[in-house]
């Protein structure tokens, strides 16, 4: 692998986790539990959107041949998503959404805060615009999780359900790929392994807190750096990507 | 002060055009006009999001993408203003939800119609938006003070959707033969629609006295809807897309269209809850509603909790 097809690698799933979860937290409009809730999400959805779009732009640069971040969402193939497992679930319940929103910006805070530092200005740019949204995502699923660890007797359960069904999923969030090794040693991509150990800190304060047992599971999930997906995410493309793929020569 | 005292006070701030304020005394049936009007156009806001939110994940381009999320949002924070403009009538935002999945309370039948195509969300942006706006600029105008300022917040981010609307509409006419008939269709499924949002004609208007004398409505169904047509007829030509109506046809006299007869039969039948997405909205609304009940009671719990 060069340099050069590490950094496209790299940005594709920066671009790719944005642009899924993204698209998963859209799907909440007008199904949230409240009108001010369903803002809420969509909103976040939107930072997602935007970051994608930055990230597939530059990703498109770097590669080279002309491809645009529309071109990278729209016709690319399931295989060639390098997005985490877990962005892609579907959305479940809202105590889902908000597990799932923890464990991501909790993860997400910490690897945009290193990301700020790297050396490609490009990417400390995106990281730095991006950092702030990361810190009200963080904020509004902590104090989501503290709402409903510690609300009723049937949101405990949710969230405490949720977790476990997510807990699988985690330790994929941190795994480093060939691209990784190639990126950390001149400074662009980040050391996951001080992110993991920040994550798995946090992760536990906030969940003592909320009164919400850390789960263990036997296995952990893998794949998403080889392209090796849940069936969900091809249902999520076939959907985002049907204009694109049915109207081949049309711009919009 | 007296019933007849409180009225004529009331009448003297309205004749002299100043806004009713929510301290203010106003006679009942003031007061309920108000709620009635103010928590449809709410319920519109928040119900139109679904035919909308029924294409953000199949969004043709990422700029797409993120223009419609963000008309959404508007809408749903447009449905925000207009509830707390509500409340300030001394009503709660649950009683107004349960008003509307009774049936009580009615919203804008237009979402009463599917968005089918990528080009209806072009289409509801420039026709929707774009008669909701003839509408509420005459209401910036209206009595009720929190009524009136909520209108002009909402007016500017109208004016975007319609733009935005309008250049889907003018994007697709300028692309391939299957984006011209997509776009074509959209337009010809939603311009009688959009014509039925100003309600009857005048003549066969139900609500309208009292609305007038109150100055909670400024201008009538009719001359409304003449406003819509004459200014989007001209926009329609400039991309190539053809008004269905055969008898359109511009008047030198009135310095305006005519047009043909609107089908009244399909007015009525739409709002008597026999359109095309009727029942589909309300379920959806209800269904949503109902499986959010444990977040709130969740939320209502630790609020308690924590404020001890
Ligand atoms: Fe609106
Ligand atoms: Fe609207
Ligand atoms: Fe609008």
């Amino acid at each position: 692998m060069t340099k050069k097809e590490a950094l496209f690698n790299y940005l594709l799933q920066l671009g790719d986790n944005a642009l899924i979860q993204g698209h998963r937290l859209s799907e909440w409009c007008s199904k949230a539990p409240f009108l001010e809730e369903d803002l809420a999400l969509t909103n976040m959805a939107l930072d997602n959107i935007g970051r994608a779009q930055s990230f597939l732009k530059y990703a498109g640069d770097i590669e080279g041949i002309g491809r645009t971040d529309d071109d990278l969402a729209y016709k690319r193939g399931e295989r060639q998503f390098y997005n985490h497992l877990i962005y892609e679930l579907p959305i479940g319940d809202f105590a889902y959404t908000i597990a799932k929103q923890l464990i991501i910006s909790v993860f997400e805070y910490f690897q945009y805060t290193e990301l700020t530092q790297s050396k490609d200005s490009t990417i400390t740019g995106i990281a730095s615009k991006s950092l702030k949204e990361i810190k009200y995502h963080k904020l509004h699923a902590t104090d989501w999780c503290m709402r409903l660890g510690k609300g009723t007797v049937e949101s405990h359960q949710r969230l405490q359900e949720a977790f476990n069904a997510l807990w699988m999923y985690t330790v994929e969030l941190f795994e480093m790929y060939e691209s990784d090794a190639i990126l950390v040693k001149d400074g662009i991509a980040i050391d996951l392994n001080i992110v993991k150990m920040k994550w798995k800190e946090m992760i536990a304060t906030i969940l003592k807190e909320a009164t919400i047992d850390i789960p263990t599971v036997d296995y952990m999930q893998t794949g998403s750096r080889r392209g090796i997906h849940t069936e969900h995410l091809g249902h999520l493309l076939a959907e985002m990507q049907y204009l694109q793929r049915a109207y081949p020569d049309a711009t919009w | 002060m007296n019933a007849t005292a409180i009225d004529n006070l009331f009448q003297q701030k309205i004749d002299l055009d100043l806004n009713i304020e929510p301290k203010d005394q106003m006679p009942e049936k003031y007061r309920l006009h108000l709620i009635r009007q103010i928590s449809q156009h709410a319920h519109s806001e928040v119900i139109g999001m679904q035919p909308e939110g029924n294409w953000i994940t199949r969004a043709p381009s990422l700029r797409a993408k993120q223009i419609l999320l963000a008309k959404i949002q508007d809408e749903g924070g447009h449905g925000l203003y207009l509830y707390s403009a509500c409340e300030t009538l001394g009503i709660s935002r649950e009683e107004l939800i349960d008003q509307l999945h009774t049936g009580k309370a009615k919203y804008s039948n237009i979402f009463n119609y599917p968005a089918l195509t990528w080009a209806d969300i072009g289409a509801i942006g420039w026709l929707v938006d774009g008669a909701a706006i003839v509408n509420q600029v005459s209401l910036q105008r209206t009595s009720y003070g929190p009524y009136a300022r909520g209108m002009v917040r909402i007016c500017k981010e109208e004016s975007f959707h319609q733009r935005q609307g309008y250049e889907i509409m003018a994007n697709m006419m300028k692309g391939t033969e299957a984006q011209r008939e997509m776009a074509q269709d959209a337009m010809n499924r939603w311009w009688w629609p959009s014509l039925m949002m100003f309600g009857p004609h005048d003549s066969d208007s139900p609500h309208s006295g009292d609305a007038f004398t109150w100055k909670i409505k400024r201008k009538s169904n009719d001359e409304l809807r003449q406003k819509f047509i004459d200014k989007t007829v001209q926009q329609a030509e400039v991309i190539g897309l053809t008004i269905p109506d055969d008898e359109l046809r511009w008047n030198e006299e009135k310095q305006g269209y005519d047009h043909g007869e609107i089908n009244w039969e399909e007015f009525k039948r739409v709002i008597n809850g026999n359109g095309p997405c009727n029942k589909q909205r309300m379920d959806h609304h209800k269904k949503y509603h109902a499986e959010g009940a444990w977040v709130r009671e969740a939320a209502a719990a630790y609020a308690k909790e924590n404020s001890k």
